[in-house]
C-alpha cells in the first residue's frame, strides 16, 4: 500500500537501528506522547530494536484517556435529559464514568450514537430537528479544527439543535507541566497530526526555556526509528531543537485555515485532565459569542463530584512514572472487556496497547 | 448468576469475549447437555445409525442490500457453511421471516429470490418455514432466520472436535481476510470512500467436500464475527497449544487494508462470510494448499499460520522486522449488525 509500505521496509527500520545503537552513548529517557506512537512502538516490537541506552516512556496523548471522570459523567447526564441524543466517537462510549458508563446507559434507553466525524454529527440534527444533539468533542489539535468547523457550519445553516460538549486539549502545557513536574525527561516525540495543524513553533519554548529536544514524528515505524536517532543525535551532540521528521505531512508554519477557525471558535481555558489534575490554560472552551452551540452553556445538569477508580493507576501511567505491568489491576480486574480506568479502553490507550501486545 | 451486567448490551452480540460469557454463563448453564456443550458449529447427533449435523442463524444485517450480496443470500452461507465446517453434506434448510409492517414487497421478493438461488447453487433445499409480521417499528425492516440439516459422512466426526492437534500442524485460509465486514460498513456508514470492496458471501460446501475428499482435514472453522482472531484464539484454548500467525502470509485485499489503516482495525477482527479456516498436518499442507488454489473460491488460499508448543492457549503474529504481539479475541463491539 502507498505511503505505508514504504515507511514498513524491514531493511531500513533494521538499518536505523544499527546507526542508533552506534551513535547512542548516554542514558536517555524519551517520551513519546501520542497513543498511536505507543501503539506503533509495540505493534511493530520496536523497543527490541534499540539500544539498551534508550527507555521510551508513554505520555499523555490518547484524548479518551485524559477526558476527565467529570467530562464522562457530563456526557452521561446529558444522555438522561429526554429529546437528547448523544453522538460520539466510538471510544468513548465504554469509558467508565463514577457509577456507568454511556453504553450502559444506551441498554437503559438513551440514545446514544456513533459517529466517525463530528459533520455525521451536524447531518443527525438536521435529519431530527424536534431532538437536541450533543456532539462529544474530544481530542486535541488534530480533531479540534473538524469540531470548531461543524459550529461555524451550525451557525451559518442555522441549526439550532446542534451542541458540542467541548474537552478539547492542546498539547505544549501539558508537555511543559510533566518537565515541571520534574518527570525526567530528555526529549519528545511529538505526534505528528498535532504540528499538521499547529506547525512547529508551539515547541519552541520546550527548547530555549527546558533545553530539551522535540521531534515530530510520523507514525509508522521508519518513522519512529528516524525520530528516535534524530533526537538520540540532538541530546549526544548537546544542540536540542525542534526538528521535523514527518516532512510529508507537516509544514513549519502549519494549516493556517485550521488555525483560524480554531480561533474563531475556541478560546483557552483550565482544564482537568484525567489522572493529572488541572492543568492552567491548556483546554478549549468555546467563546462566549457562540454559546448557543455549547452544550455547558445551554443544558444544566448536576453532576456529583467525580472519584477516580480505586487502585488504578493510569494518572502515573499518563505521567509516564509507571507503565501498565506496575498496575495491581492490569489485565486481571482491567481487561479491554471489562475496563476499570479509561487508558484500558482507547485502542490508543497505553494500557489497552500493552495488554494487546504483551507477549 | 454471575454476569456482571445488567442489561443487555450490543457488544454481548458481537462474536467476542462478552457473547461467550453470555453463552456460557446463561444459555448453556442452563440448557446443559453433553451435545450443546461441544459447543461446535453445528450440533451432532446422532439418530439410529444415522449421524447428522443440526444447526441455526439468525440474521439481522443492516443493510439488507450490500456490495456482493444480501441478506436472503447470507441467511443460505451462514447456515451451508456452519454445516460445512462441521464436515457434514448440507441438505435441508428451514428459513423464517420476521417482517416489519410497510416493508417493500419487491425487496422481499428479490430477497426471497436470492436464498433461491443461492440454495440451488449450493444444492439445499428450503423444506419449511415460517413467517410472522410485526408493528412498524417492532423490528428493522426484516431478520431471517435459517436452520439447516446435513449428513455427516463417517470418517469426518472428529473435525468438528479439534482432536490429535500437535505442535507443526498448519492453518490455511482459503483467500482474502476481512472483506465482508469492511464492504457491510462501508455501504452503511456515510464514509463516502470510493471503493471497489464486495463481501465474499459464499456457500463453502462444495470446496470443502473437495478437499475433504483428499482427507486429513484436522479442524475447520468459519470465521464470521470476531473474525480470523476469534477463530484461532478458541481454537488455541480448546487445544492447549500455542498458534503463530505469519504477518506477511496473511492475504489481504488492499481495499480492506486501506480502510483497516483509517479506522484503526485489525483485519484479524474483521467477518467473513466466505471463508474457511483449516488445521492441516505439517505434511499435507501443500497438497491442501494446491487443492485450494485450483477452486475459483479458493484462488488465494495461503497458509498463514501454524500450531507450536510455546504460549499455550495463545495467538502471537509475527510481523516482517521481527516483532511479536498478542492476538487477542475481539472484545466489545466492533461492528454491529454485520450478518
Amino acid at each position: 500500500m502507498k505511503y505505508i509500505d514504504e515507511y514498513r521496509k524491514k531493511e531500513l527500520i533494521l538499518s536505523l537501528s544499527e546507526k542508533l545503537k552506534r551513535v547512542s552513548q548516554k542514558e536517555i529517557v524519551l517520551m513519546e506522547v501520542c497513543g498511536g506512537h505507543t501503539m506503533a512502538i509495540h505493534r511493530f516490537g520496536l523497543t527490541s530494536l534499540l539500544p539498551s541506552t534508550i527507555l521510551l516512556i508513554s505520555g499523555p496523548g490518547c484524548p479518551v484517556c485524559v477526558s476527565s471522570q467529570q467530562f464522562i459523567d457530563k456526557a452521561m447526564a446529558y444522555s438522561k435529559i429526554p429529546g437528547v441524543i448523544i453522538t460520539t466517537y466510538g471510544d468513548l462510549i465504554r469509558v467508565p464514568g463514577s457509577s456507568t458508563s454511556l453504553e450502559k446507559e444506551r441498554a437503559n434507553g438513551s440514545d446514544v450514537r456513533i459517529v466517525y466525524s463530528v459533520l455525521e454529527a451536524l447531518d443527525i440534527a438536521k435529519e431530527n430537528p424536534d431532538k437536541r444533539i450533543v456532539f462529544l468533542g474530544i481530542g486535541f489539535e488534530t480533531t479540534a479544527p473538524l469540531t470548531a468547523a461543524a459550529i461555524l457550519s451550525a451557525r451559518r445553516e442555522k441549526i439550532p439543535n446542534f451542541f458540542v460538549l467541548s474537552a478539547h486539549k492542546i498539547m505544549p502545557p501539558v508537555m511543559k507541566a510533566l518537565v515541571a513536574e520534574g518527570v525526567k525527561i530528555d526529549g519528545f516525540i511529538a505526534p505528528g497530526h498535532v504540528s499538521a495543524i499547529t506547525g512547529t513553533a508551539i515547541y519552541n519554548d520546550l527548547v530555549t526555556k527546558c533545553g530539551l529536544g522535540v521531534v515530530i514524528s510520523g507514525f509508522e515505524p521508519v518513522d519512529m526509528m528516524q525520530s528516535v536517532l534524530m533526537l538520540a543525535e540532538q541530546i549526544e551532540y548537546g544542540k536540542p531543537a525542534v526538528e521535523v521528521q514527518y516532512q510529508r505531512v507537516v509544514q513549519r508554519e502549519g494549516n493556517l485555515i485550521a488555525q483560524n477557525i480554531l480561533e474563531e471558535v475556541f478560546e483557552f481555558r483550565d482544564d482537568t485532565w484525567r489522572g493529572l489534575g488541572m492543568i492552567p490554560q491548556s483546554g478549549l472552551g468555546i467563546r462566549e459569542r457562540l454559546s448557543a452551540f455549547d452544550a455547558e452553556r445551554q443544558f444544566s445538569v448536576v453532576v456529583p463530584e467525580s472519584t477516580e477508580p480505586k487502585g488504578c493507576i493510569c494518572g502515573q501511567i499518563l505521567r509516564g512514572l509507571k507503565t501498565p505491568i506496575d498496575c495491581p489491576l492490569f489485565a486481571k480486574k482491567c481487561t479491554p472487556s471489562g475496563p476499570v480506568g479509561a487508558c484500558m479502553v482507547s485502542g490508543e490507550g497505553t494500557c489497552a496497547t500493552y495488554y494487546k501486545y504483551r507477549s | 448468576m454471575s454476569l456482571k451486567e445488567d442489561k443487555i448490551m450490543l457488544s454481548h452480540g458481537s462474536g467476542g469475549r462478552m457473547m461467550h460469557q453470555l453463552i456460557g454463563e446463561l444459555f448453556v448453564k442452563h440448557f446443559k447437555n453433553p451435545i450443546l456443550e461441544e459447543q461446535t458449529d453445528a450440533a451432532i447427533l446422532a439418530i439410529g445409525s444415522a449421524e447428522i449435523a443440526f444447526t441455526t442463524d439468525s440474521f439481522v444485517i443492516d443493510p439488507l442490500f450490500f456490495p456482493g450480496g444480501n441478506i436472503g443470500k447470507l441467511a443460505v452461507c451462514g447456515t451451508v457453511n456452519d454445516l460445512a465446517v462441521s464436515g457434514a453434506e448440507p441438505l435441508y434448510l428451514s428459513v423464517s421471516f420476521i417482517l416489519e409492517e410497510g416493508f417493500s414487497m419487491k425487496e422481499l421478493e428479490m430477497i426471497v429470490e436470492s436464498l433461491a438461488t443461492e440454495a440451488k447453487k449450493a444444492g439445499v433445499q428450503i423444506v419449511t418455514g415460517d413467517t410472522k409480521v410485526v408493528n412498524k417499528g417492532k423490528c428493522d425492516k426484516l431478520f431471517i432466520n435459517t436452520a439447516g440439516i446435513g449428513k455427516l459422512k463417517q470418517g469426518n466426526r472428529q473435525i468438528a472436535r479439534a482432536q490429535n492437534i500437535v505442535p507443526g500442524d498448519l492453518i490455511l485460509i482459503n483467500g482474502t481476510i476481512g472483506d465482508h465486514g469492511i464492504a457491510v460498513m462501508n455501504a452503511r456508514e456515510s464514509f463516502q470512500f470510493k471503493t471497489t470492496i464486495e463481501s465474499d458471501c459464499t456457500c463453502l460446501n462444495q470446496l470443502i467436500a473437495e478437499v475433504l475428499e483428499a482427507g486429513s482435514v484436522k479442524f475447520m472453522r468459519d470465521p464470521t464475527r470476531g473474525g480470523v482472531a476469534t477463530v484461532l484464539n478458541e481454537l488455541a484454548d480448546k487445544i492447549h497449544l500455542g498458534i503463530e500467525i505469519e504477518e506477511s502470509a496473511l492475504p489481504v485485499n488492499n481495499g480492506v487494508k486501506a480502510m483497516c489503516e483509517v479506522l484503526g482495525f485489525d483485519p484479524l477482527h474483521v467477518a467473513n462470510e466466505g471463508k474457511v479456516i483449516l488445521l492441516v498436518g505439517a505434511a499435507d499442507g501443500d497438497k491442501i494448499l494446491e487443492i485450494l488454489k485450483n477452486n475459483p473460491l479458493g484462488s488465494q488460499s495461503a497458509i498463514i499460520a501454524r500450531v507450536v508448543a510455546d504460549h499455550p492457549g495463545k495467538v502471537v503474529l509475527k510481523n516482517e522486522t521481527g516483532g511479536r504481539r498478542i492476538v487477542d479475541s475481539l472484545s466489545g463491539d466492533q461492528l454491529p449488525r454485520i450478518c
